[in-house]
C-alpha cells in the first residue's frame, strides 16, 4: 500500500476527484493548508503599506492505494491537476505498513 | 448649526442684527416648533449615533488585525457610552450656553433648566440658543432644547471616536476612559462654542463650518496625529504583516458612515427644508466623486483599484463635504470630492511613510487633511443665496476675503486642538499610562485587555 500526498491549486479540487474515482479508489482526506514552494508568495498593498505574503494557500490531498495503483493515480493527478503555470504543487509517496477500517476490523487492502 | 453664524461676519451688518433681534422679540413672540423639523432631527440625530455604533465601529474593527478587532469595536462602543454622560454632565453646557467666546458656563450643568418650557409633556416653545446677548443675533431653532442637546451629542460622541484609528492595537483601556473624558470637556466642548454658539468667536469671524469640517475633523484629525507621535509605532511596524483582517467589516462600517452622514450634513439645517435638501445632494456628490478619485489615482499609482482605497476615498469625501455642505451648489461638491479623494490618498499612503509616523488607520491622513481640504475649499465655492438669511442678506460668498477667514479657523483649531491633546496625553501618562506593555501588545488587545476573542 501507498499513501500518496499531492498540494495543488485550490480551485483544481474538483477535477483531480473526478479523475481519481475511475480508477476505483474509494476515497480520500483533503485539508486546507498553506505553504511555499518556487512560486514564492504575492504582495498585498493596504494603503501604500506593502505587505508580502510568504505562505499561498494550497490543497492537501491524501489518498491511500494498493501499490499497484500507484503509477495510475501519480497519472491521474498530474494530468487533471496542471495548469502549466508556476503553482501547480507538488505529490509524495510513502509506504504504509497496515490500515484498518474501524469499523468493520477488516484489515489492508480490504480496509481501503 | 448654520444659521447662526452668518451673523457678525462684518460689522456693517451689526447694526442690521441689532435691529432684526428686537423685532423677532415683539412680533412673533415665543418662537414657535414645528413638528416636521423635529421630525427630522429626531431621525438625523438616530442616523448621526449609528455613524459612530456600528458604522465607525465596524470601519476601524474591520481595518485592525484578528488580535484587536474586539477591543477596537469595545473602544468606540465605551466613548458613545463615555460621552454621553460627559455631554450630560457639562460638555453640551460648556458648548452651548453663552459664557464668553471661547467657551461657555455652567448654567446647563446636568442639564438644568433644559424642562423650564416644558408644560402638559411638551415644549411650549422653541429652542433659542443664546438670546438676549449684546450684540449676537441668536439662533431660533423650530425644534425643543432636548432635540438639539441630543443632536449635538452625537457630534460630541463620534469626534473622539474617530481618534480611535489614531492609536489602534496599542492603547491602554483605562488610559483610552481618562483621555477621552478630558478631551471631550477640554478640547470638543469649547471649539464647538467657537464655532456653533452664535457668541463664538469663529462664530464672530464670519467662518463658515456647516456640519463640522473643523469642530469634528480637522479636530480629531490633529488629535489623532498628536496621539501617534506620543504613543509611538506598532511593535514590529514596517517589518510585520499587519493587514486588515477582515476588511469586509470596513466596507460595511464605510457604508453605514454613507447613509449615517446624510443625518450629519443635512441634519445640521437644524430644519427639514431646501438648505437641507441641498446639503444631502453635495454630500452624496462629493462622496462618490471622492471614491472615485482615490480609486483612480491609486490604479494609477499602484497598479490596482482597491477596495480599501474606493472606501477610504468615500470617507474622505465625506469629511471634505461636511464643511461646505449647506453653502456650495452640486458643481462645486464634484470638484471638492475629487480634490479630497485625491490629496487623502497621498497623504495616507505617501505622507505617512515620508514621515514614519504609525497613524495606523489614517486619522490625520484622512479626517485633519480632508478637513482642511473642505474647510479652504468651502471658503472659496460658497454660493451666497445659500448661506443669506434675514440677518445677512447677502450670505458669505466665496472668495479671497472668506478663504482667508477659513485659514484663520483652520489654523486655531490645528494650534488648539494639537497643544492641548499633548498636554492630555502626558497627564493621562502619569495617571495610568498610555500603552500596553510589548508582551502585551504581540498578544493582542482582545485577550489581554479584555479577556475575549473574536471566535
Amino acid at each position: 500500500m501507498k499513501l500518496i500526498i499531492a498540494i495543488i491549486k485550490p480551485f483544481k479540487l474538483d477535477d483531480v476527484r473526478e479523475a481519481l474515482t475511475p480508477l476505483g479508489v474509494q476515497g480520500l482526506t483533503v485539508s486546507e493548508v498553506k505553504g511555499f514552494g518556487r512560486q514564492k508568495g504575492q504582495t498585498e498593498i493596504y494603503r501604500g503599506a506593502e505587505y508580502h505574503v510568504n505562505f499561498l494557500p494550497k490543497v492537501k490531498i491524501e489518498v491511500v492505494v494498493p501499490a499497484d495503483l500507484t503509477d495510475q493515480v501519480i497519472e491521474a493527478i498530474t494530468k487533471s491537476a496542471h495548469t502549466g503555470k508556476i503553482g501547480d504543487g507538488k505529490i509524495f509517496v510513502m509506504d504504509i505498513e497496515r490500515a484498518v477500517r474501524i469499523r468493520t476490523g477488516e484489515v489492508d487492502a480490504a480496509a481501503l | 448649526m448654520t444659521r447662526r453664524r452668518l451673523t457678525g461676519a462684518a460689522g456693517a451688518l451689526l447694526p442690521m442684527l441689532l435691529a432684526a433681534v428686537p423685532a423677532l422679540a415683539d412680533d412673533a413672540g415665543p418662537p414657535k416648533l414645528d413638528s416636521g423639523d423635529t421630525a427630522w432631527m429626531l431621525a438625523s440625530t438616530a442616523l448621526v449615533l449609528m455613524m459612530t455604533v456600528p458604522g465607525l465601529a465596524l470601519f476601524y474593527g474591520g481595518m485592525v488585525r484578528k488580535k484587536n478587532i474586539l477591543a477596537t469595536l469595545m473602544q468606540c462602543f465605551v466613548i458613545t457610552c463615555i460621552v454621553t454622560i460627559v455631554w450630560t454632565v457639562a460638555g453640551y453646557s460648556l458648548a452651548f450656553t453663552p459664557g464668553n467666546m471661547y467657551v461657555g458656563d455652567l448654567s446647563r450643568f446636568m442639564l438644568h433648566g433644559i424642562a423650564d418650557h416644558i408644560s402638559k409633556g411638551n415644549d411650549t416653545q422653541a429652542f433659542v440658543l443664546e438670546s438676549g446677548i449684546k450684540d449676537v443675533a441668536p439662533m431660533t431653532t423650530t425644534i425643543p432644547e432636548t432635540v438639539y442637546m441630543m443632536f449635538q451629542m452625537t457630534f460630541a460622541i463620534i469626534t473622539p471616536a474617530l481618534i480611535v484609528g489614531a492609536f489602534a492595537d496599542r492603547m491602554k483601556f483605562s488610559a483610552l476612559c481618562i483621555f477621552m473624558t478630558l478631551w471631550s470637556l477640554l478640547i470638543y466642548s469649547p471649539v464647538a462654542h467657537w464655532m456653533w454658539a452664535p457668541s463664538g468667536w469663529s462664530a464672530q469671524n464670519g467662518q463658515l463650518d456647516f456640519a463640522g469640517g473643523t469642530v469634528v475633523h480637522i479636530n480629531a484629525g490633529i488629535a489623532g496625529l498628536m496621539c501617534a507621535l506620543v504613543l509611538g509605532k506598532r511593535v514590529g511596524y514596517g517589518n510585520e504583516n499587519m493587514a486588515p483582517y477582515n476588511l469586509s467589516y470596513a466596507v460595511i462600517g464605510a457604508s453605514l458612515l454613507w447613509v449615517g452622514w446624510f443625518g450629519f450634513n443635512a441634519g445640521s439645517a437644524v430644519a427639514s427644508n431646501g438648505r437641507a435638501g441641498m446639503a444631502m445632494a453635495v454630500t452624496q456628490i462629493a462622496t462618490a466623486a471622492a471614491a472615485l478619485g482615490w480609486m483612480f489615482a491609486e490604479w494609477i499609482a499602484k497598479g490596482k483599484p482597491s477596495v480599501l482605497g474606493a472606501i477610504s476615498g468615500a470617507v474622505a469625501g465625506l469629511v471634505a463635504i461636511t464643511p461646505a455642505s449647506g453653502f456650495v451648489l452640486p458643481g462645486s461638491s464634484i470638484i471638492i470630492g475629487v480634490a479630497a479623494g485625491v490629496i487623502c490618498f497621498w497623504a495616507a499612503t505617501s505622507v505617512k511613510h515620508m514621515f514614519g509616523y504609525d497613524d495606523s488607520l489614517d486619522v490625520f491622513g484622512v479626517h485633519c487633511i480632508g478637513g482642511i481640504v473642505g474647510a479652504l475649499l468651502t471658503g472659496v465655492f460658497s454660493y451666497g443665496p445659500l448661506s443669506a438669511t434675514d440677518a445677512s442678506p447677502d450670505g458669505s460668498p466665496g472668495g479671497l476675503n472668506q478663504l482667508w477667514i477659513q485659514c484663520q479657523g483652520v489654523v486655531a483649531t490645528l494650534v488648539y486642538s494639537g497643544v492641548g491633546t499633548l498636554i492630555l496625553l502626558m497627564i493621562t501618562k502619569m495617571l495610568v499610562g498610555l500603552r500596553v506593555g510589548e508582551e502585551e501588545e504581540r498578544e493582542g488587545l482582545d485577550l489581554v485587555l479584555h479577556g475575549e476573542q473574536i471566535f
